[in-house]
């Protein structure tokens, strides 16, 4: 339903249709925002805001110009659609601009702290953004558009390692990113932590009640419309208020029931986070679970009847590996959105990475909140990414 | 729909008199009254207005000493603004969806199609608060990194919808219009919107919805809507405030989400 129509054939092969738009596209806005905006910001300190540093001033003539080096090879790939691996050819360029760009700026930083002292706080600047966020659309169209399945994962492995690597080589850690993670290593990997988990559990909770009551309404067709009803209304309630609704009668209940504490149930804290991280997790669940078995043709229930499977059978072997494309997006969609709520969770003290979200709004500290959003949206996205190769990975023979 | 013609024509066509206008004005209002979205909204606008009356008197609900009246702002204004700031989003992302799918269902924009919904694809894995905290440090804390936050998710939906509505359009549908003389514009307007309306109205849900949702975190930095009162509430521990505040934002998300639906049921339904 979805697809667009005209997105069968590859355009880019047809006669007069030679150039790649898009990384061209991409290319020169990131020209255009390294020409105009600061690469990187130097500051005084942590909470005053800084005088933003050109790529020239920032990374010296070479560095300028190995970056820019990149960018042309790109708009050259891009105009290539002819060229063996041209997909693949501008993904790894685009993962090498990605890991030059934020070389260049932990150099950068080490140099200014170097010759500014310990206070001095460099963040990257607007220029440096738009580079890397270009990168990573250039390497997302490339994984998207190329067809081969090694072809897809190359540049995508390629450059999370080169991103590794230099993380680890410790030429990033003058950057005021960096610093903030390092007065804060070990509070940084328990909110991680906490936040898989607080994902995790909600996520499990969706998928066996969601699944539930997907099962229900494939079985009752009668009963899915009052079911999806109710559920559409728990998805209408904003994310925050569901967060914030259970409190009140959670600390009702463990008044009444005292022993209840003791079982880890509470007003604020985890507990109330997984149920509404779960509650938010049902609908797409029961709809992806209902969904995926509806699609399955009638007749292949009646054929597999016929042959004499039981039901048990039948589940196992037509309906789920039928009904798999559905389920797996469907796991792939709730987990990226519930990684994304669960950042709410820290303002009901549940922890998570929203704890220095939040914290970093309060003290007007950019870089803490950075270190926060970041890391949920990295998390999202590698999420996505690996589902996606799982999906690609378990759907390997052609389906129809 | 059936039901409403029956009940009407009768009277319409004989005789009438103004006991028959009362009767239908009242069967009208009956069935208006057996609407979800009349009474739903009708204890939201009752609770918008009269919360500063109702909050001294649910002392019972909490411990002693909670302060039970919310001062920052009173309810009406909390509800203007958090509708204010929605409904300039929404039109502004409504807008931009339709017009992105437009661009990716006509012969000029085709090629595009499969790129915008990848961008789309991608830019919805980026979580809403991230977005809203990353906005700060370039526009500052207030309505504008929210109302970029709603721009930003707005669009999604209502762009995915617009291109599947309008690519769901038969081409037996759009090659009869060209035969019957149809100008590319006439066709996109009279026969192409039309027959996307019903599938580009449930885009547009989501989109008011997530919308709602999203205005009300960005309370968290600094702009004043319906979450004000649940995060100035979560963070001095006051439970008055976080209940106050999420009763009347769940209402309010429920309310505008009726309305939308009772706008979709009233669109034509298209054969199938």
């Amino acid at each position: 339903m979805r697809r667009p129509a005209g997105r069968e054939p590859a355009p880019a092969r047809r006669a007069g249709a030679n150039l790649d738009v898009l990384p061209l596209l991409i290319s020169a806005l990131a020209l255009v925002a390294l020409l105009l905006g600061g690469f990187v910001v130097v500051a005084p300190n942590r909470l005053l805001s800084g005088t933003p540093l050109s790529l020239w001033q920032a990374a010296g003539p070479g560095g300028a110009a190995s970056l820019l080096a990149i960018l042309g090879v790109i708009a050259l790939l891009a105009a290539r659609p002819a060229l063996r691996f041209q997909r693949v050819l501008i993904g790894l360029a685009a993962g090498t601009l990605m890991v030059l760009a934020l070389a260049l700026a932990g150099m950068t930083a080490s140099e200014q702290a170097a010759a500014a002292g310990r206070l001095t706080r460099v963040s990257l600047g607007a220029g440096f953004w738009t580079l890397f966020v270009a990168g990573l659309l250039l390497l997302a169209d490339s994984a998207e558009r190329e067809t081969h399945r090694a072809g897809k994962a190359l540049p995508l492995l390629a450059t999370l390692l080169g991103l590794a690597a230099l993380i680890a080589s410790g030429r990033l850690a003058q950057l005021s990113l960096a610093r903030e993670y390092a007065v804060r290593q070990q509070a940084y990997l328990d909110e991680m932590l906490r936040h898989l988990q607080l994902t995790g559990s909600g996520l499990a909770l969706a998928l066996v009640a969601g699944g539930a009551i997907g099962l229900l309404a494939y079985r009752r067709p009668r009963r899915a419309g009052p079911v999806f009803a109710a559920l559409n209304i728990v998805q209408t309630i904003p994310s925050l208020a569901l967060f914030a609704l259970l409190i009140g009668p959670l600390t009702v209940l463990t008044g009444l029931f005292p022993a209840l504490r003791s079982l880890g149930i509470a007003g604020i804290g985890p507990f109330p986070a997984i149920l509404a991280l779960g509650l938010y997790g049902l609908l797409p669940v029961a709809r992806g679970v209902h969904a995926g078995l509806s699609a399955v043709p009638n007749t292949v229930v009646e054929a597999a009847l016929g042959m004499g499977m039981t039901r048990g059978q039948i589940v196992r072997h037509t309906l789920i590996p039928l009904a798999l494309p559905t389920l797996l997006q469907t796991l792939r969609l709730t987990l990226v959105q519930l990684i994304g709520l669960a950042v709410l969770a820290a303002l009901i003290g549940a922890g998570g990475l929203g704890t220095f979200i939040f914290q970093g709004l309060g003290q007007t500290a950019a870089d803490l909140v950075l270190l926060g959003a970041l890391s949920a949206i990295a998390l999202a996205l590698i999420a996505d990414t690996a589902l996606r190769g799982l999906t690609l990975f378990l759907l390997r023979r052609p389906q129809n | 729909m059936a039901r409403a013609v029956f009940w009407t024509l009768p009277i319409w066509s004989g005789h009438e008199t103004a006991a028959m206008r009362m009767m239908s004005v009242m069967r009208t209002a009956g069935r208006l009254a057996r609407r979800p979205v009349v009474w739903v909204g009708a204890v939201f606008l009752a609770l918008t207005f009269g919360m500063d009356g109702l909050a001294p008197h649910l002392g019972f609900l909490f411990p002693a000493g909670t302060r039970l009246v919310y001062t920052r702002a009173s309810f009406p204004e909390l509800v203007a603004s958090h509708a204010l700031l929605t409904g300039a989003a929404s039109l502004i992302a409504i807008a931009m969806g339709v017009a992105a799918a437009l661009f990716a269902t006509r012969p000029a924009g085709r090629a595009y199609a499969a790129t915008l919904d990848r961008l789309g694809a991608l830019a919805q894995t980026f979580p809403p608060v991230a977005v809203l905290a990353l906005a700060v440090p370039s526009l500052g804390y207030g309505a504008l990194p929210t109302a970029f936050a709603l721009v930003l998710y707005g669009v999604l939906p209502v762009m995915g919808a617009g291109m599947a509505g309008l690519s769901s359009v038969p081409a037996a549908v759009l090659e009869a219009a060209d035969g019957s003389g149809f100008s590319p514009a006439g066709r996109l307007w009279r026969i192409e919107m039309p027959l996307a309306a019903p599938i580009l109205l449930a885009g547009v849900r989501t989109s008011v919805t997530i919308g709602i949702g999203t205005a009300t975190i960005g309370s968290t930095v600094g702009a004043l809507t319906l979450g004000s009162p649940i995060i100035d509430g979560l963070s001095g521990d006051n439970p008055a405030f976080v209940l106050q505040g999420t009763v009347l934002v769940a209402l309010f998300a429920v309310t505008v989400d009726l309305a939308i639906g009772e706008a979709q049921r009233a669109l034509p339904q298209r054969p199938n």
